[in-house]
């Protein structure tokens, strides 16, 4: 039981991170149809960012740890967008209107091309970053096992649920947030009521973006290590975060991200550490095939 | 009309070049571009020891950067504007060449496979070319077969490497415990791959094209995984070491053979050379690739082929002529599937050794990349593409470094400039009573 409850709150954990990074894919999906194969190297970038960031503070003599958190998580956030809005720009956007797959060959190739860049200019090796926010609490002691949440784990998860409430707002009851419904549901009827489309569908990519910078500060914190690659796998799980909880729902994002951390976590509990990450691919292909619209998603009608 | 004033009519048609505003947007693009290097090529990270990091600045780095970027936008847009009122042309030198290579394509071919031939006889040639040429030539054949899938059919596979891996290991595996010989294990390895992507195919092949992309990857990392733990049968990380090398029609090559068997160099009267081998190796994969070639393109003139590329241009209208997309594409795949078995075998055979480590995902995205650099469904610029992909490396360190670097913007800039590849040309396979004067080339 105290084993079980520890996996739930490491899942639980996990799946914030992933959830958050689902966003991003859930939204672009929605608007303009096409899966941001890149969105995984973007969360690399930002996790990049963030271990910058701090190792700037640090020999900037910052030692107040929120103070550096929020600093960090904001200037992470700020530049992790600008990469998502370039990266827009420049390989989706003269695209539109392309034949069907070419965005997504186009996104293959941002992918390559932002995991080498990082490759090249920051090494390939890992970097490790030193834990920041120690300590927590132990909820529950039972037969020499303590089930214990950490002041880590309890930041991310509180800020994961502070940054969905935002975003549900903002997506809710701001004009932006209604041009992007509006976009998302006849994308050509709302250019013709004086919605700027392109506008539009760079802020998502710029929001999501800056969702899955601060899954990168996360990342960074959580594990005290980054290296090139980690986008790869990170971007794959939480693209079937999105197709787990339907793609193209916001809710669903975060629920199947939550899902599938818990999955991961009670998989390398209960199963084996080594076919972890066989256990999302194989959840995957079972939602693709058995239930492709997703725990929450909307049937996706084919137009002729 | 004098000189003078046809000169100013001339100029009068000519917008002016609206130098503020280009000087704006380039200034612009700068500016961003100096905010995205700032913290990732600006501030290097590097190890102090003791597992801490320190940091190293190259703002010069950074200002280099945004300078280049302002030049390369001005003068883009420059000529952009320049160019811009005659229209947009569709005429480049690249589609001249496309045009003019799709109207001489024997004469090409048969040029490109008598230099192939001939090749180990030419004077530059040395054991380190031929060595080279074999890559060269696996990796055309695996464009060649993944072009069936991606290039024919339309369906975006991102983990054909998941069938060259089964066909490599299915040979050493075949070696390993039961003594096949390479010729021997050739179809197993093709047939074992076709099953797989029958196994996959038949529960995802309903997925639009998008969805159907994410899960072969998938499947192709569930490959390497399982490769990678089951460590009692695959040999896990270490792999399977001491494949048996290809003998010609039985005759070894090697220094000297057991009891009552001629080697290669004994039975032909030769010195003994280890070259005779290597020489052997490229002439199997050169033949492989020219048959798997030669499957492909006699097969776009049968229905299934036709079948294929008419799944891929619309899939509504061929369901309602009465085409089963299911079964279609599940032949495209599995076809598609046994040719990267094949090569894998020979792959196997070639290194004589193989471990997970050959079949990440980075070697998918670049089959695919020659693939999609080469023009989708051509089977000269995969030929084309998989020369450059595989030889830039070898121009020296600086290229193999940026070499995956250059192929993802490679990547994305043919996607926006040329979506149908480098020197793609498109006929239509048919075409009804007398050809339009028009250019079918889109």
């Amino acid at each position: 039981m105290a084993y079980f409850l520890q996996q739930l709150i490491n899942g639980l954990t996990l799946g914030s991170i992933y959830g958050l990074i689902a966003i991003g894919y859930t939204m672009v999906y929605g608007i303009i149809g096409m899966i941001n194969f890149a969105h995984g190297e973007i969360y690399m970038i930002g996790a990049f960012i963030s271990i910058i960031a701090f190792l700037v503070l640090g020999l900037a003599g910052v030692t107040y740890v929120p103070l550096a958190l929020a600093v960090v998580l904001l200037t992470t956030m700020v530049f992790t967008s600008i990469y998502g809005w370039t990266v827009e720009g420049v390989a989706y956007r003269p695209l539109r209107g392309s034949f069907r797959l070419a965005p997504l060959i186009s996104a293959i190739g941002m992918s390559i091309f932002l995991q080498n860049y990082v490759q090249i200019f920051q090494g390939a090796r890992v970097k490790p970053m030193p834990p920041l926010v120690q300590g927590g609490f132990t909820i529950l002691e039972s037969g020499g096992f303590a089930v214990r949440l950490s002041y880590l784990q309890l930041f991310i998860i509180l800020l994961t649920f502070m940054l969905m409430a935002g975003f549900t707002t903002l997506i809710a009851a701001t004009p932006l947030g209604r041009a992007q419904r509006a976009c998302e549901q006849d994308m050509r009827m709302a250019s013709l009521l004086g919605i700027d489309v392109d506008r539009v569908i760079s802020l998502t990519f710029v929001m999501g973006a800056a969702l899955a910078a601060v899954a990168g500060l996360m990342v960074t914190l959580y594990y005290g290590v980054v290296d090139f690659f980690i986008g790869f796998l990170a971007g794959i799980k939480a693209f079937t975060a999105a197709v787990l909880g339907g793609i193209g729902s916001l809710p669903g994002a975060m629920l199947g991200g939550i899902l599938i951390g818990l999955i991961e976590a009670f998989w390398s509990g209960y199963f084996s550490v080594e076919y972890k990450d066989v256990s999302v691919f194989v959840v995957l292909i079972l939602v693709l095939v058995l239930r492709p619209t997703g725990l929450l998603g909307r049937p996706d009608v084919e137009k002729v | 009309m004098t000189a003078a004033s046809g000169l100013a009519v001339d100029q009068a048609a000519r917008p002016p070049v609206l130098w503020a505003s280009l000087l704006k947007d380039a200034l612009l693009a700068a500016l961003v571009a100096a905010l995205l290097a700032l913290p990732l090529v600006g501030l290097q990270t590097y190890d102090i020891g003791g597992g801490a990091l320190g940091i190293r600045t190259h703002f010069d780095w950074v200002a280099i950067g945004a300078a280049a970027v302002f030049a390369g936008r001005l003068v883009l847009r420059l000529s952009l504007q320049l160019r811009g009122f005659r229209g947009i042309s569709r005429e480049t030198p690249l589609s001249h060449l496309a045009t003019w290579a799709s109207r001489q394509t024997l004469p090409i071919t048969l040029a490109g496979i008598a230099f192939a031939v001939a090749l180990p006889l030419l004077p530059f040639s040395s054991r380190y070319v031929i060595d080279l040429g074999t890559t060269v030539l696996i990796y055309v054949m695996l464009g060649w077969g993944l072009n069936v899938v991606v290039g024919l059919a339309g369906l975006l596979d991102l983990g054909y490497v998941a069938f060259y891996a089964v066909g490599a290991y299915t040979f050493g595996l075949l070696a390993h415990d039961l003594d096949f010989t390479f010729w021997e294990a050739l179809p197993f390895s093709g047939l074992v791959a076709a099953s797989f992507g029958i196994i996959l195919g038949f529960p995802v092949l309903r997925l639009r094209g998008d969805y159907l992309a994410i899960v072969t990857l998938g499947f192709g990392e569930i490959i390497r995984i399982v490769l990678l733990n089951w460590a009692p049968v695959t040999g896990g990380p270490n792999g399977i070491g001491g494949i048996p090398r290809p003998s010609f029609f039985g005759l070894p090559f090697a220094r000297s053979a057991p009891e009552g068997v001629a080697t290669f160099h004994q039975f032909f009267g030769l010195e003994f050379s280890p070259d005779h081998r290597v020489i052997f190796l490229y002439f199997v994969i050169l033949g492989m690739a020219l048959v798997t070639n030669l499957f492909t393109l006699r097969i776009r003139r049968l229905p299934l082929g036709r079948a294929w590329e008419a799944l891929r241009e619309d899939e509504v209208a061929c369901r309602a002529l009465g085409i089963n997309p299911t079964n279609v594409k599940l032949s495209a795949f599995a076809i598609g599937a046994m040719f990267g078995g094949l090569a894998g075998c020979f792959f196997a055979t070639r290194q004589g050794f193989i471990s997970p480590e050959s079949f990440t995902f980075i070697e998918s995205a670049t089959i695919l990349a020659i693939v999609v650099l080469g023009g989708m469904g051509s089977q000269m610029g995969v030929v084309l593409a998989a020369i450059l992909l595989v030889t830039l490396p070898e121009f020296g360190r600086a290229f193999a470094e940026f070499r995956m670097l250059i192929f993802g913007a490679a990547m994305v800039a043919v996607m926006v400039w040329r979506p149908r590849g480098l020197i793609s040309h498109r006929e239509p396979t048919l075409r009804l009573g007398a050809a339009p004067a028009g250019d079918a080339g889109q």
